[in-house]
């Protein structure tokens, strides 16, 4: 299986990577993919529309902690490749800041797969983030709907 | 010697992102670091569990129970619950 994991500051190409998961492989029939952005409207956070979301990560961990959700969702179904791309550092609203795309040669492993990357990677990746508004500046709080989304893979 | 990380919330709140530290006398776990820890202050005792906020502890880059040993050489970082994606 072809694994790709990154954290970067520079932006990625989410289109040219979904693109390139599975280029030459004859066997991939369905390529599944999210990307998430940042938000710059919050429901749950006081102090009006976030201008800079800040990424800080434990580097090394980071890598090995994403690399171990990829090996088990390999565990779990038949993959032929995982892309899984994170950024860190400033982003401003509607910039990407995660890409976690999975080959497969049916979609429903893929689809299952990728959710199960995404779970994983909001309760278990050494991420945190930093949200400034007019207010000032506030770290995220963990929020307990991504603790019981990534539960039901237990 | 132990290197000892902090990040995000608690980074700021003990005022430093990492240390040296030569593993306390009676230390042979991550309960018993954080218990020394916790000596150093009011803002170190609150930031690594004596406050309402979580904390998690890796230890050479894996997240551990307070139970797990810590020994020599090793890395243990210290953090808020996580909140990438």
């Amino acid at each position: 299986m072809r694994v790709q994991v990154r954290v970067q500051e520079q932006p990625f190409d989410a289109g040219a990577e979904v693109e390139a998961i599975a280029r030459g492989d004859a066997g991939t029939g369905a390529v599944v993919s999210f990307v998430g952005r940042v938000r710059a409207d919050t429901a749950d956070a006081p102090g009006g529309p976030v201008s800079r979301l800040t990424l800080e990560h434990y580097p090394g961990m980071t890598e090995k902690a994403l690399s171990a959700i990829v090996a088990e969702a390999q565990t779990r179904w038949e993959l032929r490749a995982v892309t899984v791309i994170h950024r860190v550092g400033a982003l401003a609203p509607g910039e990407a800041i995660v890409l976690a795309a999975v080959a497969g040669a049916h979609r429903a492993a893929a689809f299952a797969a990728c959710e199960f990357i995404v779970d994983r990677l909001k309760t278990r990746a050494p991420f945190w983030k930093r949200e400034r508004t007019a207010q000032g500046e506030r770290w995220v709080e963990a929020r307990a709907e991504d603790a019981q989304a990534a539960g039901r893979w237990d | 010697m132990i290197r000892v990380l902090y990040f995000a919330r608690l980074r700021e709140a003990v005022g430093t992102g990492e240390e040296s530290l030569a593993l306390p006398p009676g230390v042979e776990d991550v309960a018993g670091l954080t218990a020394y820890l916790r000596t150093r202050g009011p803002r170190w005792d609150e930031a690594l569990g004596g406050g309402p906020a979580p904390v998690l502890v890796a230890v050479n880059q894996t997240v551990v129970a307070p139970r797990a040993r810590v020994a020599d050489g090793d890395e243990v970082a210290f953090f808020p619950p996580v909140t990438g994606g």
